[in-house]
């Protein structure tokens, strides 16, 4: 949707009164936000707290959806969209009995079929083994990988096909420290080389600060948006860990008076 | 873009697109399976060899009466197809659900048909193999005394794989283990099993079971076969036979496939 009054682009995603109920209770409460394009916006917070239902509902596998959630200008779970987003769940979802080029082949050949498109799929494929460094691995069999790599292949597969918008439930969990470096300074690659929107959910609080902007999402609601550096200065904190805290002090402390 | 507390603007209400069938999807998902069976290579050889193994043994338990090895060997040929496709059906779909693979594969631009026709030509083409060496040793060195074509056999056979397909995808939507999944096989195997006539003629049976035995699908496939042996020509009944295990086939995958679902709780 263009916006003819302002400089600002349209959102990549559009959320209001975005509610998710799972079971009795809602997992998700009245969300408004908007996460812009070209950019990386954490999701962060406690586990449970809802981020994964809301990655979900952004995709379009999450059922009992409500309110206003729009995915690069079409309503989430729209059949066009199926091909602009790529989406990594939090445990790896590929096949284990297949090498890892089996793997993205197929998945190439589901996003781009035909005999035609053959030569730009495998140009795809080395180009998704290459980003996340499993070239050398290309032949092994998913199941005989190590945890680490094999949540990569499944990153490699949400790569294929240059998507608009990757949604990543938490890519970089159990993870050593050069693995995560590497993965972020990926993800920021590919949000300013190929203009990706990037939704990365963490509850690591320290992955925060290499985002561009924030939610903090608990219990369902949203705590707090913005870029990271906007938190810690509204707080007067030095870390985004401490503004998050601060945050649920204090709302803590409003709920118990109202009470 | 509907701003706003309308109701049901949430992307619930969105109508799904109907695909149609794309091809290379469904060659891509088949060319998938095959290999992901390719890298269990003793999988394969229990399925193939299995079925020739039991007629081998059946042929000389009942090597006094080569009637009755005629009449039960015609019925497993049709039994054995249906019992394999159901359990590596039902075992492959619940793995494809619970490690994600499904979920990742309807967030992308895959028909629900593409899916399961690409699994029904994998397993359909491993069921031509398993029918062709189990109906070949049967007829040429076992003695198998057919009244009609061999190749009548192998369509019946095949109908019954596609049958086990679609038993096996459905029956998956409601096991939550490959525990649970195996245990499936007794509870919707074996009634049929008892009650297809390969123990005792279906008219014979008490009149409740005979008219269960009428509307259970196994029932046609075992009767197709025996159809097969007893005649030379293709006969009504055969015909009818075959129209009614289609028939269910095709009903119960339609089934299977409104177990996928693009949104889950």
């Amino acid at each position: 949707m263009n916006n003819p009054s302002g400089g600002t682009p349209a959102p990549a995603v559009h959320a209001r009164a975005l509610t998710v109920v799972r079971g009795p209770r809602p997992v998700l409460r009245n969300l408004d936000f908007d996460v812009p394009p070209g950019r990386i916006t954490g999701l962060l917070g406690p586990s449970g707290c809802g981020k994964s239902t809301l990655m979900r509902a952004v995709v379009g596998t999450q059922a009992r959806v409500t309110g206003t959630l729009d995915v690069l200008g079409r309503p989430a779970g729209h059949a066009a969209l199926r091909s602009r987003i790529g989406y990594v769940t939090q445990a790896p979802s590929v096949y284990e009995d297949l090498t890892v080029r089996q793997n993205l082949t197929y998945f190439a050949a589901i996003l781009d079929p035909g005999r035609p498109a053959a030569e730009r799929r495998r140009h795809q494929v080395s180009q998704a083994l290459a980003d996340v460094d499993l070239t050398a691995h290309a032949g092994a069999l998913a199941g005989r990988l190590s945890g680490g790599q094999r949540s990569r292949v499944s990153l490699a597969v949400a790569l294929l096909g240059t998507p608009e918008l990757l949604v990543l439930d938490e890519p970089t969990v159990g993870l050593d420290p050069v693995l995560r470096r590497d993965l972020w300074d990926l993800f920021h690659r590919i949000a300013a080389e190929r203009g990706t929107t990037i939704l990365v959910s963490s509850h690591v609080m320290d992955e925060a600060e290499r985002c561009h902007g924030l939610l903090l999402l608990r219990d369902g609601g949203l705590l707090a948006d913005g870029a990271p550096e906007t938190l810690r200065r509204r707080h007067g904190t030095a870390t985004v860990e401490e503004a998050f805290l601060h945050l649920v002090d204090t709302a803590d402390a409003l709920r118990k008076e109202a009470r | 873009m509907n701003a706003g507390p309308s109701p049901a603007t949430g992307a619930a209400a969105v109508p799904e697109r109907r695909p149609a069938l794309s091809p290379s999807r469904t060659l891509a998902t088949t060319a998938r399976v095959l290999r992901q069976l390719r890298h269990d290579p003793r999988s394969i050889a229990l399925m193939l060899l299995v079925p020739c193994l039991m007629l081998l043994l059946l042929r000389y338990v009942f090597d006094g009466s080569p009637q009755t090895f005629d009449a039960i060997g015609a019925s497993l040929l049709g039994i054995f197809p249906l019992i394999t496709m159901f359990l590596i059906t039902s075992i492959a779909t619940l793995r494809e659900r619970t490690s994600g693979t499904l979920e990742r594969l309807l967030s992308m631009p895959l028909g629900k048909a593409d899916l399961i026709a690409g699994y029904a030509l994998a397993f359909g083409l491993l069921a031509i193999v398993q029918s062709v060496l189990a109906t070949g040793l049967s007829v040429w060195f076992l003695g198998l005394d057919v009244a009609g074509s061999a190749w009548l056999l192998l369509v019946v056979a095949l109908l019954d794989a596609l049958l086990g397909t679609a038993l096996g995808l459905f029956v998956s939507a409601f096991a939550a283990s490959e525990f649970q999944a195996v245990q499936f096989m007794p509870a919707v195997i074996f009634p049929q099993l008892l009650l297809c006539g390969l123990f005792a003629p279906r008219d014979t049976m008490q009149p409740v079971l005979e008219g269960l035995s009428n509307v259970l699908p196994m029932s046609y496939a075992v009767d197709g076969m025996n159809e097969v042996l007893r005649h030379a020509e293709v006969t009504a009944d055969f015909a009818r036979d075959v129209f009614v295990v289609s028939v269910c086939a095709l009903l119960v995958l339609s089934l299977g496939a409104a177990t996928l679902r693009r949104r889950t709780a």
